[in-house]
């Protein structure tokens, strides 16, 4: 007899263990049963607002001193070299260039898409390029054959404050122009007063919306206020079908905190070791430096492990991270410290 | 019982604060005659960049600043200097008297320079008169970021290659003199407490030749004062180096520091800018 293998439980099934709510208690022949009952059992969660509630109320709580020093330490770690070049590269082409500008116009687009397809010298292009809606089809042209994604914000980015008729119209829309992905916000209010059914069914509503496209879930942890709300965020959205999970909009401060990155990487690696599907994490905001772009990577590499660690399930959501991260690219190859007079402005 | 005199650590002066080394690493700084007097920083070229980056951060704000208003400030460090003298005559060591003569003749100079701050567009800038309905104007425009490394003279050489690159508006990084940088480190005193903005004057202390080439090469320095390079070869390979991105070099030259300065140090660090506006509109 074993408990199933609640998230955060660790390794071994056999112990008894506190369980989520909802989640069904079965005997254990092999994991692909446990893998298969929990799944079924997931799908359960959803079907009443209260078997939700309970679901997200039974996971464990965030240890917040715990994961801040974690997050410190693994802050520490010194990557230097080789190591360090071929970090830099790998988080280049892991950046989702973004202009989010009220003043954004299709010539910035434009010119934002021919940096991301060549960044500068030999370095790779980057994952995406990340826009308001209506320039999405700039972008796409520009992109056109290129590789580059386009990513586009959606659902009354950043607030999230409009009717659900509009959040969906407004994602089938960008669809219909092009867009390869779509970053939409969750309505933080509903989720904080507690109506997690409400969120749940606008990401469905919003993922039936996107077709083929990838969804990105905005949790915008900057107004989650917990670390706890922070994961019960997390898995509501990769329960609703999010194939992304990202931290912020950008407009909110504070953005992506190492912490809450790894909160939300030990959601994802849980919830595949649950259910099997890989989930992506992207973190964005306040990541300017290279520095700050490495230590995410130790982050992905010790926490989720790296088959996260490529551009298809881990992307940092930025626009000055890729001038600093040319600018060390560039000290590396010269031996010289590098001026951001001889990179692009944007 | 007897007192434990307290004594003064010596640190490098970065973005207006005073941190140690980055590298932690420290060189003893003995007086001519061969006395230890105290351990200085020996910054390494990570701090070096920091200089730079916190002079790049400071340059919008006192580039900005009125003419004026980097008079005043420049004044205030003379008027802050001349209240320290007997602390710097004693640091100086040699004669008393001989001592305090170099540092009235260092308020002076500051006081000098200060009083060109609004005068120096006047002299070398210009109303061109051209062949058509246009008003073309020169004046001078501080280039930006520079890198000095400071001779040996320690106050009045020091303070005679800083004051005309900052008067003009632009931001330094000072490689203090390498057997005598105690004096550099008061003066950063000096200026952190006479409303100069911090990052305008960074100090760093140690091995000039392990420091130069770094700045010499670095991408976003504008201009390279390599006054107290003694060794040719270092000032052949730093002139080199500096060329990548065609920096403002002034180069390495014996200078009597109590002569008439003239004012060829400032417009070393200046760049012409030249505009028309037509006439009548």
């Amino acid at each position: 007899m074993a408990a199933l293998r609640c998230p955060y439980g660790g390794g071994d099934p056999g112990r008894d263990r506190p369980k989520a709510p909802g989640l069904e208690v079965e005997t254990l022949v092999g994991d692909a049963v446990v893998v298969s009952t929990v799944t079924s059992s997931l799908a359960d969660v959803a079907s009443s607002d209260a078997a939700l509630r309970a679901f997200l109320h039974g996971l464990p709580g965030v240890d917040r001193v715990g994961a801040d020093q974690r997050a410190a330490v693994l802050g520490t770690r010194s990557i230097k070299t080789t190591a360090k070049a071929a970090a830099i590269d790998l988080a280049i082409s892991m950046v989702d260039l973004t202009t989010l500008e009220g003043a954004d116009t299709a010539g910035k687009v434009r010119a934002m898409c021919a940096k991301a397809m060549r960044p500068g010298g030999d370095a790779p292009r980057v994952a995406a390029v990340c826009v308001y809606p209506d320039l999405v089809a700039v972008a796409v042209e520009a992109l056109k054959g290129s590789g580059v994604r386009v990513a586009s914000v959606a659902t009354a980015f950043p607030s999230g404050r409009t009717s659900p008729e509009i959040k969906v119209s407004e994602t089938g829309m960008a669809v219909a122009a092009g867009a390869d992905e779509i970053d939409m916000v969750i309505d933080r209010g509903a989720f904080l007063s507690g109506r997690y059914m409400k969120v749940f069914e606008e990401i469905v509503a919003v993922k039936a919306a996107c077709g083929d496209a990838h969804l990105k879930v905005i949790l915008e942890t900057g107004e989650l206020a917990t670390y706890d709300n922070v994961r019960r965020a997390s898995w509501l959205a990769m329960l609703a079908g999010a194939d992304f999970i990202k931290t912020s909009t950008g407009k909110v401060s504070p953005a992506a905190t190492p912490s809450v990155t790894l909160i939300m990487l030990e959601a994802v690696r849980d919830f595949r070791a649950a259910t099997g599907r890989q989930v992506g994490v992207k973190p964005a905001g306040g990541i300017r430096t290279t520095k700050d772009a490495i230590k995410n990577l130790v982050l992905v590499n010790e926490t989720a492990g790296d088959d996260w660690l490529t551009p298809e399930w881990f992307r940092l959501g930025a626009s000055s991270l890729l001038n600093d991260l040319l600018m060390q690219r560039e000290k590396l190859a010269t031996g010289r410290y590098a001026g951001p007079d001889h990179f692009t402005l944007d | 019982m007897s007192r434990l005199s307290v004594r003064k650590t010596y640190k490098l002066y970065i973005g207006g604060a005073f941190p140690r080394s980055e590298s932690g690493r420290s060189y003893p700084v003995t007086s001519p005659k061969g006395d230890f007097l105290a351990n200085a920083s020996r910054a390494s070229r990570k701090d070096a960049r920091d200089a730079v980056v916190a002079a790049r951060k400071a340059f919008p704000g006192w580039s900005g600043a009125t003419p004026y208003n980097r008079g005043q400030v420049i004044y205030r460090v003379a008027e802050m200097l001349e209240g320290r003298r007997a602390q710097f005559a004693e640091e100086l060591g040699g004669g008393k008297r001989a001592a305090l003569e170099q540092v009235d003749a260092t308020v002076d100079r500051l006081v000098w320079y200060a009083g060109w701050s609004d005068k120096i567009a006047a002299v070398h800038g210009a109303a061109n008169p051209v062949a058509g309905p246009y008003f073309n104007l020169s004046s001078p425009e501080p280039t930006g970021v520079v890198a000095v490394v400071a001779p040996a003279d320690p106050l009045l050489g020091l303070v005679s290659v800083v004051a005309p690159v900052i008067v003009t508006g632009n931001t330094c990084v000072v490689v203090a003199s390498e057997p005598a940088p105690l004096a550099a480190i008061t003066l950063a005193e000096v200026l952190a407490t006479s409303d100069l903005p911090g990052g305008v004057v960074n100090v760093l202390t140690g091995r000039q030749a392990e420091l130069a080439p770094w700045l010499a090469a670095h991408m976003d320095v504008n201009g390279l004062d390599l006054t107290g390079v003694g060794d040719e070869e270092l000032a052949l390979r730093c002139e080199q180096e500096a060329a990548e991105n065609l920096k403002r070099v002034l180069r390495p030259v014996a200078e009597d520091w109590t002569a008439d300065p003239g004012t060829g140090r400032m417009t070393r660090f200046l760049e012409t800018k030249t505009v028309w506006h037509p006439v009548g509109i």
